[in-house]
């Protein structure tokens, strides 16, 4: 009979680290197994000297391990040591592939065969999985590795690189760079093309093999590992080649299979999903808990709070305030009536029917990323026209919604327990209506990512926003004199349907009779003239279409696809014809829209006969402006290279009015018909840079911009996320002499970012002077936020050729007409 | 075939107000507002002097003349002052188009009312040399927006999606594999192609890259070298082919070079004669008004 621990930790993160040191101070029996042969891998893996943020800094740490911002070496120094004193019983190389058993009774199954008998079991694996192993017979070899930290450490070998992904260009091309290392490098690719890659490192991978400093090998996949040979499978049979080192990188496979395999369901189908947690940290296979990335909580002080959290629990002590009371309490000080944390918890539990399904652990956890506020009678909670992106939901009281802006007495209720907001939330776009409280009211406010979070996560959540999404989205967009229960039927209809880029969501000639609203993403208009498809207009997301053909009957007169990935919401054309009989003024508006719409054809079609070119013109800048992505972006910088004179003074300007660094390369980018799209922030609609942001620090602010916050870690995640490639990271230069003592008496690297020698040379000076080496950090353009006259960029450009606008502004037939007039 | 909700316009204008976004050139700028204000205040400034008797004559010295005088001096304070709005990027609702706007028609103002002011009397003295360095400083900036408005398209069709860190590394790229190629060629072979390599770029002066006229490039003369004649596959064929790549790469950067040397070096006259402008300047000032 094998000793059985109490507990068996998996993983030793700092979540994991820390629930073993608990479990070691308080004598309970443990180990903490680890897969590979030192302590906190993913932190182990952070780049040399990286500085390691200790965020949200207002959250008390409350571990046995120490834990402060500082560099990597450090930290996990600090926790080698401690390891040491606390006398925590580690075992590495320990990588664990099955767990079987039942709460009291776990088997842990090692690699390699071992096993480890276990009462619980605590789950801190973290989310970066495992990578995809070399399945080849000899793969196991020792010379075989899966992750290559300097590729300067490689002399004179004959290094195979696997993998037609970034990693393994990357990888490849920083072992050929320096040719005095003298390494033959080859990289294997199973297919014909690099599909997998991003452009510029196919590039440089093809310039290097025309240079013969790398060995490209296409459709050749490894066949079997030999000791300093490897034998290849290529088109042509069977080769052998020479082959000291193996770096194998193909991809990794997320733990979540893993996990599932343990009999632990996730929150949804959604890749984004956690795993199902209860206060305590237990998921729905009793007796082995998740935390710290794994159950979504990426900052390392989250992760050690709660290694110390679950060990507390486990022992039975039931009594503990979890570590973020302080905080919530300051949170909720705003508040009338003095009321404790928990009352105010428990009052937003029941009464907000979003939250019911949360358990006080997820609901403690959503506060922390949420505000709340008091508003007296007739205040005002949001304008309409402001920009925001978080959601409301009414705790107590209610509130009215000015629905016609011409008339702010016309308003509609909403009550206790509902939500508002939401449409900012999903489609990232302006409030549609001013929104007062109606009483004394208490509401709490959800940041954008708390709420995707909180609906991507709790399936009855998603379905209630979901459906008060639709509704809202319908009564706003069709206007004034509808109220829910006139639309009911069209809601119950109501179908959300995703359409990939380029899809086609309604076709020209087509005798189907639905209406359309884009909830997310946008659509481009176009009409077969002559032959050929015109560009008609840009839909941005919250706007309707397809109602022509069910107003009057008729086939479809154009074309609608979707600019990028997009997610319509589909109305029954019947049913939207009912709500419209019933609704004179829904039917004139309608029609006034049909109209307008109808105006905007026929223009189009008029130019086409007289100025061809220019609408074919007008319709090859749009094709352009779509395949560059612009029906991603609310805001993107155009520059017409008929006007620019190529001064750079638009890159100084940022540089000089954003900490010394540029936000934008004006000469990057591509260019059709002289008008060029630089590299610069789009501010997305849905911006990809935010959906992996450990300490949430991607946001929106009021003039719609998307912007970095100091919180950012320099994690670099946004960096690789941003499809755009707009994110740099980089450490903030020290402050340069004043323009003016430039011009006069020669002083500093004058206007604009300081060259890369001047900055690296202050840096130096300043990191000896402190001894502080400065961290890089995420930068993007900002859109100049809080800059008085806007973006610096458009105001420095001397001639009038750099312009920041808004895709459905640029792209709109007014422009259009006043260009071709 | 759809309709934006009748809301977002005036958001958008709004904020594409705050943007300064509307697409008009500098010398359009507001439906051309400096130009209409330079045209009126000229014509003012000449049917004034065309009917005001002046005793003995117009000159400097009449009411007149201190007035235009004054409009003027200021204005070419105003006007320099440019150089330093474009480089200050202090906040506030103010572009640099619009400035440039203004800079452009008040200065092509400043032919009228400096000559009106002058009274048409010129001599060998400090006060003509002011004239006429003012004069060469308008000469130039007409020459500026000649090229402003004349050259950034065909530095856009010349570029082609390539950043010129781009073009240089292309250069370098090709200049690998020439100087691999040429391993196995003899002594006098390899010297003209490490000749090629060898050459700096940017090593030429100010009036080859204007003239865009290269006759030491050394990458055309080791073509020259290898005239031809050769297998596609075969040592000299691949140089060859790899140097006339090198010519072409060499050609869109000197184009580049060219266009950019164009757009820019006006501003080597405008900037140098507008100090030597404001000395002048100053020096017939205080000599007008202490030695007169
Ligand atoms: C580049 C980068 C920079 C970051 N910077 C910061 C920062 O400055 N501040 C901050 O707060 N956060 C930062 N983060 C986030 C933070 O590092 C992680 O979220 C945190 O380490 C997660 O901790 P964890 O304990 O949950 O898991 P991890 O730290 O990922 O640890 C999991 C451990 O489990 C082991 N393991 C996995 N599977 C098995 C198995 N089957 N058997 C045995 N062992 C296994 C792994 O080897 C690893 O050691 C950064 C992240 C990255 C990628
Ligand atoms: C006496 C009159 C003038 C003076 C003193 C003057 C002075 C200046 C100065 C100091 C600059 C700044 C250059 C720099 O720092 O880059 C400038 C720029 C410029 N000037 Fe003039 N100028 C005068 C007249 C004119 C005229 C008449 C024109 C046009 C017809 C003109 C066109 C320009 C242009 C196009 C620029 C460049 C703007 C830019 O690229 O930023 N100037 N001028
Ligand atoms: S950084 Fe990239 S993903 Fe993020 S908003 Fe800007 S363009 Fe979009
Ligand atoms: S808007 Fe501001 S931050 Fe953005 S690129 Fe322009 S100058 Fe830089
Ligand atoms: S400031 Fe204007 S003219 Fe100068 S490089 Fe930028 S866009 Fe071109």
């Amino acid at each position: 009979m094998p000793h059985r621990f109490r507990v068996a930790i998996v993983g030793s993160g700092p979540a994991g680290l820390s629930a073993a040191a608990r479990a070691a101070q308080l004598g309970m029996s443990h180990v903490l197994l680890e897969k590979t042969d030192h302590l906190s891998d993913t932190i182990y893996k952070y780049q040399k000297g990286k500085y390691v943020m200790a965020t949200p800094s207002n959250l008390v740490l409350r571990s046995d391990f120490d834990f402060d911002a500082g560099i990597r070496e450090d930290i996990l120094g600090t926790w080698d040591r401690q390891v040491e004193e606390c006398k925590v019983n580690v075992r590495l190389n320990a990588d664990v592939t099955k767990i079987t058993g039942t709460k009291g009774n776990f088997t842990i199954e090692l690699k390699g065969g071992d096993t480890i008998e276990a009462e619980a079991v605590v789950l801190g694996i973290g989310t970066q999985g495992n990578p995809n192993l070399l399945r080849a017979p000899g793969g196991e070899r020792k010379h075989v590795q899966y992750q290559l930290d300097d590729p300067g450490e490689y002399y004179d070998e004959h290094i195979t690189v696997i993998g037609s992904g970034d990693a393994g260009i990357e990888n490849a091309l920083g072992l050929a760079k320096d040719a005095k290392q003298n390494n033959i490098v080859t990289i294997l690719n199973r297919s014909a093309d690099f599909a997998r890659a991003k452009k510029g490192n196919v590039d440089a991978l093809i310039e290097a093999e025309q240079e013969g400093r790398v060995i490209v090998r296409r459709e050749t996949s490894p066949a079997e590992v030999k000791d300093g040979e490897l034998v290849l499978e290529t088109p042509n049979g069977q080769e052998t080649i020479r082959c000291d080192r193996i770096i194998a990188r193909m991809g990794s496979k997320p733990p979540r299979d893993f996990v599932e395999a343990c009999g632990i369901q996730f929150t949804s189908e959604d890749r984004d999903a956690f795993p199902q947690l209860s206060p305590s940290f237990e998921t729905t296979q009793p007796g082995i808990h998740v935390i710290g990335a794994l159950a979504g909580y990426p900052l390392i002080k989250h992760c050690m709070n709660q290694g110390y959290d679950v060990i507390e629990f486990l022992n039975g002590n039931s009594q503990l305030k979890p570590a973020d009371q302080p905080i919530l309490e300051e949170r909720f000080a705003a508040l009338p009536g003095n009321r404790p944390v928990e009352e105010w918890l428990e009052l937003f539990n029941t009464n907000i029917v979003i939250l019911r399904d949360l358990s006080p652990l997820q609901m403690r956890e959503l506060m922390l990323d949420s505000t709340v506020h008091s508003y007296r009678k007739g205040e005002v909670i949001f304008e309409r026209n402001a920009e925001g992106s978080s959601m409301f939901a009414i705790g107590q009281g209610s509130v009215a919604v000015e629905i016609n802006p011409a008339d702010p007495s016309i308003t509609v209720p909403i009550g206790t327990g509902s939500i508002f907001g939401e449409v900012g939330l999903i489609s990232g776009r302006k409030r549609g209506s001013t929104i007062r409280a109606a009483e004394d009211t208490i509401c709490v406010e959800f940041s954008r990512n708390a709420a995707l979070k909180l609906i991507a996560t709790n399936p009855a959540a998603g379905r209630a926003v979901n459906r008060i999404f639709i509704e809202r989205q319908l009564l706003q967009m069709f206007g004034s004199g509808l109220a829910p229960a006139d639309i009911a039927e069209l809601v119950d209809t109501a179908e959300v349907m995703q359409v990939r880029a380029g899809q086609k969501v309604v076709e020209e000639g087509g005798e189907d009779k639905d209406i359309f609203v884009i909830r997310r993403g946008s659509m481009i208009v176009e009409k077969d003239l002559g032959g050929k498809p015109v560009f008609l207009s840009y839909l941005p997301a919250g706007s309707y279409f397809g109602e022509m053909a069910v107003i009057d009957g008729s086939k479809r007169t154009a074309t609608v696809k979707a600019a990028i990935k997009s997610e319509v919401i589909k109305l029954p054309g019947d049913a939207f014809l009912k709500v419209m009989e019933a609704n004179p003024r829904l039917r004139e508006r309608a029609l006034a829209d049909m109209r307008a719409r109808r105006k905007t054809n026929q223009f189009i079609e008029s130019r086409k006969e007289s100025f061809s070119s220019a609408v074919d013109l007008y319709t090859a800048t749009a094709q352009f402006l779509i395949n560059e992505g612009i029906g991603d972006a609310t805001d993107v910088l155009l520059i017409d290279e008929k006007l620019c004179v190529g001064c750079d003074n638009c890159e100084k300007a940022c540089a000089d009015s954003h900490d010394g660094l540029s936000r934008l390369n004006r000469e990057a980018g591509t260019t059709y018909a002289h008008l060029h799209v630089p590299t610069s922030c789009r501010h997305c609609e849905h911006p990809h840079c935010m959906a992996d942001c450990p300490p949430n620090a991607i946001k929106r602010g009021v003039d719609g911009e998307v912007f970095i916050d100091e919180t950012c870690i320099g994690c670099g995640n946004c960096q690789r996320n941003c499809p755009y490639g707009v994110i740099r990271m980089d450490a903030k230069p020290p402050k340069k002499p004043g323009i003016l003592s430039w011009i006069f008496f020669g002083r500093g690297p004058g206007p604009g970012e300081p060259s890369y020698y001047w900055r690296k040379k202050k840096m130096e000076e300043a990191e000896a002077a402190t001894g502080k080496k400065p961290g890089k950090f995420a930068i993007k353009c900002d859109m100049c936020q809080g800059i008085a006259g806007g973006p610096a960029c458009v105001r420095a450009c001397p001639t009038g050729a750099a312009i920041r606008v808004s895709p459905e502004r640029f792209l709109s037939v007014t422009r259009f007409a006043e260009e071709t007039d | 075939m759809a309709s934006i909700p009748e809301d977002k316009p005036v958001g958008a204008s709004a904020i594409e107000q705050r943007r300064a976004a509307d697409h008009e050139s500098f010398l359009s700028h507001k439906r051309l507002r400096w130009l209409k204000i330079a045209t009126v205040f000229c014509l003012v400034a000449i049917l004034i002097y065309a009917f005001t008797p002046f005793e003995p004559r117009a000159n400097g010295g009449t009411w007149y003349g201190y007035t235009l005088g004054t409009i003027g001096a200021l204005l070419i304070v105003w006007l320099s002052l440019l150089g330093i709005r474009k480089r200050r990027m202090t906040e506030g609702h103010w572009s640099l188009k619009a400035w440039t706007s203004a800079h452009v028609y008040l200065g092509l103002a400043l032919i009228v009312i400096a000559t009106l002011h002058t009274g048409f009397q010129f001599g060998w003295n400090v006060h003509t040399l002011a004239y006429a360095l003012m004069m060469l400083v308008i000469v130039s900036g007409i020459y500026g927006i000649t090229v402003y408005a004349m050259l950034p398209q065909r530095l856009s069709d010349n570029r082609k999606d390539m950043t010129t860190e781009m073009m240089v590394e292309a250069l370098g790229a090709l200049d690998r594999q020439l100087a691999s190629a040429a391993q196995p060629l003899d002594r006098a072979d390899a010297d003209m192609v490490l000749a090629a390599l060898d050459q700096d770029p940017f090593g030429f002066g100010l009036w080859t890259r204007l003239s865009g006229n290269y006759r030491r490039c050394a990458t055309q003369k080791a073509l020259d070298h290898f005239s031809g004649g050769y297998a596609e596959d075969s040592v000299d064929g691949r140089i060859r082919s790899l140097l006339s790549r090198r010519r072409a790469q060499l050609a869109q950067m000197r184009r580049h070079m060219k266009l950019k040397a164009m757009l820019e070096v006006w501003l080597f006259v405008h900037i140098p004669v507008t100090i030597a402008l404001l000395a002048a300047l100053t020096v017939h000032i205080v000599s007008v008004f202490f030695y007169w």
